[in-house]
């Protein structure tokens, strides 16, 4: 029996997932307390374009948006699969390539700071 | 002692009479503090000796006893009655053939343990002059939880993903085979990983996580199924990144 190759999928899932469990509940009360005035001087407009600005920002805000549209995007397709859909290619296609578009998007938006 | 009237549905099925299963009532008085097999023993003693079902140990260790308890995979030695109101439903384990009444056929499941060779698998041979092989608390750590399976199949039965995909080795089988590759006596991961790093091994597990929930003997099967996942993602980028394959 060979070997398979879904390490390639799951590990960034994998990741995604830690990130997602460490970094996204602290940027949705960040975000939140920021939408309601309360912004950390570190964490105000100028001081956070500049860290956009620097390689460093880039790859980890980058790393950060990217494995977690791909750990969602492999969530889903575990979750439509475990209800019973069983296109389980065309699933994953649209999943992973939203992600993957996203993932561009980010690039690109990071890029251009 | 207190005593008091269960109302038990059991699923009844002979392939020589029956064409379709069909659920029997059964009313029997029996003490507070029985369990579900109790009141099946009770039922066959007393009332019904045609009822067919599993048992030995009558202690949670065997494995044998596992059934559907109203929908649960469970020991039946281990539920209680005190814990039910009224009509009990007790089916055989979902997921596997039934042969007889709650009797189900378990060849899948040994079938696919021996396949992922649960035994220790000497990294070169040791004459017993040798002495004995030694090993640290530490090392014993790493892997004594996962010697705990009594080969229940009731992470089987909570299985979805066994359920949509017999093919898939499953819970117990890879708890197992984990067993063994985290001891530090053993030497035969490799030959392990063929079958439970392939696509019907442990990638089939969505860690849905109801292995563990119903495991009786707290083995954790989902914990080992994801050390599993990362050990082997390891391997694969080793395997086809670094030259020479990491070795």
């Amino acid at each position: 029996m060979a070997k398979s190759n879904k390490p390639i999928i799951w590990f960034p899932f994998a990741a995604g997932g830690t990130v997602i469990a460490f970094f996204i509940p602290v940027i949705v009360l960040l975000t939140f307390l920021a939408a309601l005035g309360y912004v950390p001087t570190g964490l105000s407009y100028d001081s956070m374009r500049a860290f956009a600005g620097s390689g460093l920002g880039k790859l980890l805000i980058f790393g950060v948006i990217a494995l977690s549209l791909w750990s969602s995007a492999h969530r889903l397709r575990c979750t439509c699969y475990d209800f019973g859909l069983r296109a389980d290619k065309l699933v994953a296609n649209v999943l992973y390539l939203a992600a993957g578009a996203g993932s561009i998007a980010t690039a690109v938006f990071l890029l251009r700071i | 002692m207190k005593e008091r009237l269960v109302q038990l549905e059991v699923l009844r099925y002979n392939p020589d009479t029956d064409t379709d299963a069909y659920f029997q009532h059964y009313e029997v008085v029996c003490q507070e503090e029985w369990v579900v097999l109790d009141a099946l023993n009770k039922i066959k003693e007393t009332i019904d000796p045609t009822l067919n079902y599993r048992w030995s140990c009558h202690m949670a260790v065997c494995g044998s006893c596992g059934m559907m308890i109203n929908g649960d995979p469970k020991l039946s030695c281990h539920t209680f009655l005190r814990d039910y109101e009224g009509v009990i439903r007790v089916e055989p384990l979902t997921h596997f053939p039934v042969e007889r009444d709650l009797v189900t056929a378990p060849d899948d499941f040994i079938e696919k343990l021996t396949r992922v060779k649960p035994y220790l698998i000497p990294k070169k041979p040791k004459p017993i002059s040798e002495g004995e092989y030694r090993q640290t608390p530490a090392q014993l750590k790493r892997y004594h939880q996962f010697t705990l399976c009594i080969n229940c199949m009731l992470c089987y039965a909570a299985c979805p993903e066994y359920g949509l995909t017999p093919k898939f080795i499953g819970p117990a089988a890879i708890s197992l085979a984990h067993r063994y590759n985290q001891d530090s006596r053993d030497g035969g991961r490799d030959e392990r990983q063929e079958i439970i790093a392939s696509k019907e091994g442990v990638w089939e597990c969505t860690f849905v996580g109801a292995c563990s929930e119903v495991c009786p003997a707290h083995v954790d099967p989902a914990s080992a199924l994801q050390q599993v996942k990362i050990a082997s993602s390891i391997d694969w980028f080793k395997e086809h990144l670094l030259p020479g394959g990491g070795k």
